[in-house]
């Protein structure tokens, strides 16, 4: 039986997932904080870039997908966050206008500003972008401050009718004030660089390349553990908003989020299988210099870790989008989602999704049957 | 909130989202046309094994690549504004019309994104007839991607399909097939997509012209030519008949843009259709007595015919629109504008006690207010006007650019015509005259496109969504400082990358194809 309840869970766990998909694709942004790094002479970073440009779509259409789904599930949250935060995503924003034009303008002729102004546009997308969706997925956790009160816009002579108001002047930028959306946002940096550089070792024919991508996978492996874990032991010791599933009242519990863990068996075993498989294609990648796979192992964990880790911020009776300024003003997924009717007719929609995965995988394989290499680049005639 | 710093937000967030798409559909339309004549210049290839016709194709791919790539960053801010700077109205109708921008992601862009990785750098990794289908893969993508969009821009055009649940406060949807193939969404994509087309073709020829006033790339001058003077006479015969359709749709919906469209202040009975015209400056209130034209030239009848399908129709003008008591199409008497903000100011006042009796239990006393609500629903958004100007968009600008607009529509069908007739009598190389008109059209192809929107979007002010919710009431809380800061910071980066990419296309251009 298809219960609204079962559709807005549902719904959560399609976010989840595209949460979890879009942060195994920033490995794109990863690669483009390191190109002055990782890749030191021009070819080395030809190479690099192409390797990447021939991928960014996918991250940038996820993100849009994930902004779509997220507006028609949660409409409350969209409306909250993004117009309450607002110079986080303005700031993720700004920098992925500037990615989405970097590939293909950077060695075109005419290009008026240089290569070297469109590479410092992919490298402040590839630091910016991927720390700052780190912060603001942090704020699920930590939370934010917001008032929201919807009969604002029919109340005749009030300040204001906007229904979602936030607390704080600074309209999101206060989250850097808090030291644990910080741990998640160099996580996030730091993962995608890592895993950028699983990418590399996996994709390219270039020796120097490898080698140094072999180091490199340490170099940021070993912060994202740091951080992720710091994060994570945070989270799990801190109080956590929890949802009185009767009177749907939110008051703050103690381990509320290890609580979870623990009362969904499956979550924490799913969420342990994909931290190992992250761990697995790090060190396996760092130890044995045949293995060459380590991004699958780490991209797949990626995916599931994530995905685990919002499912932890939303089941359970957790308010997924505390308001630590007004604790009933906190977006659960039942106070915050769309209609029955429109979950429903996006659940149908949402069935052709493995046909969209089925063409991805066909266009990957493809493209990718062989490792690219620097002579290979012109074969087509549109190198980056 | 002092009234007027929010008067200022709303200018502002309506400014950044107006520059956002402004840029954005400089872009867009060409990809959407250039998409079509690419897949058509492939599948030559294909059937005929010319390598010419490949390379031709692959010319103008690169040119949609460049398109492609800013057309999707300016295309994210889009989607994302509706939540930064509209947040009210995400809220209140994020159950309906997020569901087409989800759709439009999932069905479509993920199409696009893919296979245009395989049509650029596939070549040598696929088989021919696979690489054909991914081009159109692209191209299917690419024309999805618009239907949703406009899908939604259609629904808030005219809402339907809908019904308002004051507990949630929020416009639920209940009708999916009502709001997806609604008749205004379609002729809306029919519109502009055909209007893209013919904006590509317009490009094209333009373009191949340039080569043939340098004398350079001649075949493949030509062979564009041909191939896009066929799809734009198509294109813009097709852009007229939906123009038609559009008025008609405008003229059910929403009478008021088609009375600023026309500059129509006094309705008629078998109203003529302004061919060309000059406003009357002095004309400075929608009730005074000064003639609204200094001069127009008029086709008799032609506008009832074409907005209620009958000559003698009686086309209401703005006044007569604010002051009610005309009888519309369905028999009911027309109400004024204050009888509609005296029943959204109803339906406001009943939505604010029945929040309040649903929190006390009042249970009954809420039903009661419910129905009040949905009495008055209709109306509800007329209850944030103030006064009587609040619902007339801007006539002159609405008018001017329908004019312009329509007027260059005309003479692109002869245009492409008079091409065509000079193409295939290969005199087309040596008219001389006929291929400078043709580069210098390129920018009247862009200006009527981007009139286009300019009437569709500042014609149906105040309303985001027609009727339900003005401007001043949909927009977020974020303090205009900031929105003025963004604002900047979006004119100064589009600004930068449009000039980058107007070089970098010329460049291409003047190197040309590689035969």
């Amino acid at each position: 039986m298809i219960t609204y309840e079962f559709l807005q869970n549902y719904w959560w766990f399609i976010i989840a997932l595209l949460g979890g998909l879009l942060v195994f694709l920033l490995f794109v942004q990863g690669g483009q904080s390191m190109l002055n790094s990782l890749s030191k002479t021009e070819d080395e970073k030809k190479l690099v870039i192409n390797a990447l440009g021939r991928k960014w779509e996918y991250t940038f259409t996820t993100l849009v997908v994930f902004g779509g789904a997220f507006f028609a599930s949660f409409p409350l949250f969209y409306a909250t966050s993004f117009g309450g935060a607002y110079w986080v995503w303005m700031l993720i924003l700004f920098s992925f206008i500037v990615q989405a034009v970097s590939y293909e303008f950077q060695s075109k002729p005419g290009n008026v500003f240089g290569p070297k102004t469109y590479r410092a546009f992919l490298f402040f997308n590839g630091v910016v972008g991927t720390f700052v969706l780190g912060v603001a997925v942090a704020t699920f956790f930590t939370g934010s401050e917001f008032t929201i009160n919807k009969v604002n816009l029919v109340t005749f002579g009030a300040a204001s009718n906007v229904m979602s108001g936030w607390d704080n002047p600074l309209h999101g930028l206060e989250a850097l004030g808090n030291l644990r959306n910080w741990f998640l946002g160099l996580a996030v940096l730091f993962l995608a660089r890592t895993m950028a550089s699983l990418f590399f070792v996996n994709r390219l024919e270039h020796d120097v390349l490898h080698e140094r991508s072999r180091k490199y996978t340490l170099y940021n492996g070993v912060p994202f553990v740091v951080f992720f874990l710091a994060f994570l032991i945070w989270t799990l010791v801190s109080d956590g908003y929890a949802v009185d599933p009767d009177t749907k009242v939110v008051s703050m519990e103690a381990y509320k989020y290890l609580n979870n863990f623990i009362q969904m068996p499956v979550v924490l075993v799913i969420f342990l299988i994909g931290v190992a498989g992250v761990l697995w294609g790090i060190f396996g990648t760092v130890l044995n210099k045949s293995f060459n796979k380590g991004i699958w192992f780490a991209g797949i964990g990626t995916v599931l870790t994530v995905t685990m880790l919002l499912l932890v911020a939303g089941y359970n009776n957790t308010a997924y989008y505390p308001s630590y300024t007004n604790l009933q003003s906190s977006l659960t997924v039942q106070n915050s989602s769309s209609s029955e009717f429109t979950l429903t007719a996006m659940a149908v929609v949402s069935l052709l999704v493995p046909f969209v995965l089925a063409y991805i995988v066909y266009a990957w394989r493809a493209l990718e049957g062989k490792k690219l290499k620097l002579e290979d680049l012109n074969e087509d005639g549109h190198a980056y | 909130m002092d009234v007027l710093l929010n008067a200022a937000a709303v200018d502002w967030a309506r400014g950044q989202f107006a520059l956002t798409a402004g840029y954005h559909w400089i872009f867009v339309p060409l990809t959407l046309g250039l998409a079509v004549i690419m897949s058509i210049m492939e599948t030559l290839y294909v059937r005929t094994g010319d390598e010419k016709w490949k390379k031709t194709a692959k010319f103008w791919q690169i040119i949609f690549g460049i398109n492609f790539a800013i057309g999707v960053a300016t295309g994210i801010i889009l989607e994302f504004q509706f939540g930064t700077n509209w947040s009210n109205y995400s809220l209140f109708v994020g159950d309906i019309f997020g569901a087409p921008l989800a759709i439009e992601g999932i069905v479509a862009f993920f199409l696009e994104a893919t296979f245009i990785s395989i049509m650029f750098f596939g070549w040598k990794r696929v088989s021919k007839k696979m690489h054909l289908l991914s081009t159109w893969m692209v191209t299917l993508g690419a024309t999805l991607s618009a239907y949703w969009i406009l899908v939604a821009n259609a629904w808030m055009q005219h809402p339907i399909g809908m019904e308002f649940n004051p507990e949630t406060m929020r416009n639920e949807m209940v009708d999916f097939w009502a709001v997806a193939v609604s008749p205004i969404a379609i002729n809306k994509f029919f519109h502009t997509v055909t209007s893209s087309w013919g904006l590509g073709a317009a490009f094209v020829v333009g373009v191949s012209s340039w080569y043939l006033i340098k004398k350079r790339h001649q075949d493949f001058a030509l062979r564009s030519i041909k191939i896009a003077t066929i799809f734009g006479l198509i294109s813009f015969i097709l852009i007229a008949l939906s123009g038609d359709g559009s008025a008609y749709e405008v003229s059910q919906k929403q009478p008021m843009k088609l009375a600023a469209m026309e500059g129509l202040y006094k309705g008629k009975e078998g109203a003529g259709l302004v061919a060309v015209g000059l406003l009357n400056p002095k004309k400075e209130a929608y009730n005074d007595d000064v003639d609204p034209y200094i001069f127009k030239l008029e086709i008799p009848k032609l506008l009832s015919l074409m907005g209620y399908r009958n000559a003698n129709a009686f086309v209401p003008g703005v006044k007569d629109i604010v002051d009610g008591g005309y009888t519309l199409q369905d028999g009911t008497t027309a109400l004024s504008f204050k009888e509609k903000r005296e029943r959204g100011l109803l339906a406001h006042k009943a939505l604010a006690d029945f929040q309040q009796a649903k929190s006390e239990g009042r249970d009954t006393d809420a039903a009661n207010f419910e129905t009040i609500i949905r009495e008055n629903y209709n109306y509800f958004g007329y209850g944030f006007l103030e006064k009587e100007e609040d619902m007339i968009p801007d006539i002159p600008l609405t008018f001017y650019m329908f004019h312009f607009m329509v007027l260059v529509g005309g003479y692109f069908i002869l245009f492409f015509a008079v091409v065509w007739y000079y193409h295939s009598k290969k005199k087309l190389e040596n008219f001389t005259a006929l291929q400078h008109v043709a580069l210098w059209s390129i920018v009247l192809a862009y200006l009527a496109s981007q009139f286009g929107w300019v009437v569709a979007e500042v014609g149906r002010q105040p309303w985001t969504i027609q009727d339900i919710l003005p401007v001043q009431a949909a927009v977020s809380g974020v303090p205009v400082e900031n929105v003025i800061t963004t604002f900047i910071l979006f004119a100064v980066l589009f600004t930068i990358l449009l000039v980058a990419e107007v070089t970098i296309m010329l460049k291409q251009i003047k190197k040309g194809p590689d035969f």
